[in-house]
């Protein structure tokens, strides 16, 4: 999968820098910890900023392009910082067939802004995603996990609408 | 005494409706009327009927509450759990007939339903051993370490016939027995739980509703193979199936279910999770493998096989959530029970997850050999809105569009194969006369290209060409050689690709190809999409005698296409439209149309 690189300056802090090194510590004898460590860093940092995926590598003695490969491998792995108002638009096949394609094409509209990407405010993200299994309520968005189901495109503008 | 149980749904979909809410306002107001020790509230795993989500049922009547609100919550408690009134207006309409409630059993939907893998999903509580126990839990496990030997356990596996539930169904047995054969050391017992195609939520739902199934069977499979250490990768995107497996699993291993010398028999096994983090190419063997190793999760080339070489270089064993559900109660009930069900070559029964353009979508179990007819329109009650049914998807990414001619097909791994498709993992959705076929191809196709992880030419290329050439159709710059080009480029990827997802990424072109070719054909010589779906095929007129001039339309248009005088018939400015759609759901009478 395709990734872009962010243009979001890395605000990290101290605090979140000593939290990643106690995490790192925690899985030091584990064989295969790069993936759970990841998933950790991504907790405390909303996403993998180029500077914590160099700072994991030389903290787990594995080279930083090793390191890069996995986190660009898996889509779970965002190298972009969510907006403070994420939206994903469920593009698994129950969700396409009953319409979510043009969802979420109403949705990039509004906002003015392409999928995968975040508004430069970081106010807002796009994101398509796969399949999040409630299939029964297709189509399907979530905007900060808040599950919003048998969409119509009419009602998108409403929604959005609450979060502007 | 406890006289009523309220069970309430908490799999994925209930709780994207807000069951959660619903339980705290249940138990709210069943303490309010001081019912708190005669009624009890349950959060169980999925019913299956997700379509009517949230679900709600009260014992010992079996009343079946469908789509219910908090708001719906105090009536029920004061009418039916307080005054013993069951509250009509809200139970399911199948259920109430001529005034009495009938049993969810007799329900078209369960009726011919036979749940197996989902027997304990949506009866106990996830987050308890102890109702797994009562529901015969964990006695499969000390039937195999105290009276059978590992041989035995593998010959009762291989004699019941259990396939991989996964999609390409190797014989299960079959594959313990290679590990088993391999010399003693240290081997591994894996389970794939990514579910990675995208509409399948089966594994996720038994994950949800009856973890320890997964966890006894590991076990078992740890002991016939003589493995000490079990792996479950599980989707990162299934937080509330993460969470119950962990709960399961510390529970297990406080009853000394799990660790060392499970039942004083000396036998060790403890069971680790691994999150899966979105890589379709992971439900691959090797690859999933190689991603519990920590690396990008690709393939390699088999020989040798993961039972002779697989996690760490040691023989490993890889099975499905719904395979190893399976397994507990083929040690309990034998081979012969199981051989009972389904058809010669695939016996036991399949879970399909049902979606798309269908009534009753969820979750169902039916016998192998059952009928796509009778799942799409007994079980699944058929098409809604009065559509006409146009194909039924099974496989997801890797599998076909199945026409109307081959509804009545018994569903088994050569039938399906035979047609054109897979089983797949049971994703199953259902497409009507407003799908393109020609659409949901390329929709399949941006996936794999997504999801290939790039190792192999024939894949890593071979599907973005084939990408191209669909696109080129799609926006109406097609060819006929076009199609025959496709078909080709088709048939080297899936005979050349290294692992499945690319050989079996071409399988949504190709049975496409095979049985909509019309739609194809319309697409390149007509430069028309039948279905009215692929945005530069079609355009929007306004029908001039339906047309009142109510002006509704011309006021929502984003881009301001559509002029004309009040009370006069509007025209749309085709240059102007980016057939965004709004107008036609804006339209009260119906005058504008997609041609």
């Amino acid at each position: 999968m395709k990734k872009k690189p962010t243009t979001v300056a890395f605000k990290g802090t101290h605090e979140q820098e000593l939290e990643l090194d106690r995490l790192i510590a925690a899985h030091k004898d584990d064989p295969g910890a790069l993936m759970p460590v990841l998933q950790g860093a991504q907790e405390i940092y909303g996403y993998l900023p180029e500077e914590v995926q160099r700072h994991i590598g030389l903290a787990m003695g594995i080279p930083f392009e090793q390191v890069y490969g996995v986190s660009t491998f898996y889509s779970q792995f965002s190298l972009n910082p969510k907006g403070e108002v994420a939206i994903a638009v469920c593009l698994g096949t129950a969700c396409y067939v009953k319409g979510s394609g043009g969802i979420l094409d109403k949705i990039s509209s509004i906002l003015d802004l392409a999928v995968g990407e975040t508004s430069r405010d970081g106010k807002y993200s796009i994101e398509a995603t796969r399949c999040i299994g409630a299939c029964g309520l297709a189509p399907v968005l979530t905007i900060n996990n808040e599950v919003y189901g048998r969409l119509t495109v009419a009602q998108v503008e409403g929604i959005l609408k609450k979060y502007m | 005494m406890v006289r009523s149980t309220v069970l309430i749904c908490g799999g994925t979909g209930c709780s994207s409706s807000g069951s959660a809410k619903i339980k705290d306002k249940m138990v709210e107001e069943i303490k309010a009327a001081g019912l708190e020790n005669e009624v009890k509230v349950v959060v169980t795993g999925c019913f299956g009927l997700c379509a009517l989500g949230p679900i709600m049922i009260v014992y010992p009547e079996g009343t079946f509450y469908s789509r219910v609100t908090v708001e719906d919550v105090p009536e029920i408690v004061s009418e039916h759990l307080l005054k013993g009134r069951i509250v009509k207006h809200l139970a399911y309409d199948e259920t109430v007939k001529d005034n009495e409630i009938l049993s969810l059993n007799d329900t078209a939907f369960y009726k011919k339903q036979k749940r197996i893998a989902l027997r304990n999903c949506g009866v106990i509580n996830p987050e308890n051993i102890d109702e797994y126990i009562g529901t015969d839990g964990y006695q499969a496990l000390g039937k195999v370490l105290t009276e059978m030997q590992p041989q035995e356990v593998i010959d009762v596996i291989k004699a019941s016939g259990l396939r991989g539930r996964g999609g390409a169904g190797f014989p299960t047995g079959m594959k313990w027995q290679f590990a088993a054969n391999q010399p003693a050391g240290k081997k591994f017992v894996c389970c794939n739980a990514d579910e990675g195609d995208p509409g399948a939520f089966m594994d996720r739902s038994i994950l949800e509703g009856d973890p320890h199934a997964l966890i006894e069977a590991m076990a078992i499979a740890g002991y016939a193979i003589g493995s000490d250490q079990g792996y479950v990768y599980v989707r990162a995107e299934y937080p509330i199936a993460v969470q119950r497996l962990q709960i399961a699993l510390n529970q297990a291993r406080e009853y000394g279910l799990l660790g060392k010398d499970i039942f004083g028999t000396g036998f060790n096994f403890d069971i680790e999770l691994r999150l899966g983090a979105g890589a379709f190419v992971c439900g691959e063997e090797t690859a999933l493998m190689t991603s519990i190793e920590g690396k990008r999760g690709e393939p390699r080339p088999r020989p040798p096989f993961p039972a002779v070489k697989g996690l760490y270089g040691r023989p490993s064993i890889l099975n499905n959530v719904e395979t190893y559900a399976n397994v507990a109660q083929i040690i309990l009930k034998g081979a012969d029970w199981f051989k009972s069900m389904g058809t010669e070559k695939s016996s036991g029964t399949k879970v399909f997850a049902l979606g798309g353009k269908i009534k009753n979508t969820g979750l169902v179990e039916v016998p192998m050999g059952t009928t796509l007819r009778d799942i799409i329109y007994e079980i699944g009650g058929g098409i809604p809105d009065g559509k006409k049914f146009k194909a039924a998807q099974t496989g997801g990414p890797s599998g076909g569009c199945i026409p109307e001619k081959h509804l009545d097909t018994p569903i088994d791994f050569e039938n399906l194969a035979a047609i054109g498709s897979i089983m797949g993992s049971g994703g199953l959705i259902v497409m009507d006369e407003d799908n393109c076929m020609v659409d949901i191809a390329k929709f399949f196709l941006e996936f794999t290209v997504d999801e290939s992880c790039g190792k192999c030419t024939p894949c890593r290329v071979g599907t973005v060409r084939m990408l191209e050439i669909l696109d080129k159709i799609t926006s109406g710059n097609g060819t006929l050689e076009d199609i025959d080009k496709l078909e080709e480029l088709c048939n080297y990827v899936k005979s050349a690709s290294l692992c499945g997802l690319g050989q079996t990424a071409p399988n949504p072109v190709l049975s496409t190809l095979q049985y909509f070719r019309d739609e194809y054909v319309a697409h390149v010589v007509d430069k028309k999409c039948p279905a009215g779906v692929c945005k530069n095929l079609m355009r929007y007129v306004i029908i001039e005698d339906k047309c009142k001039g109510c002006t509704a339309c011309a006021r929502k248009c984003p881009v301001g296409a559509i002029t004309g005088t009040v009370k006069q018939p509007h025209v749309i400015d085709a240059e102007k439209c980016v057939k965004c759609g709004v107008c036609i759901e804006t339209c009260k009478f119906g005058a504008i149309v997609k041609q």
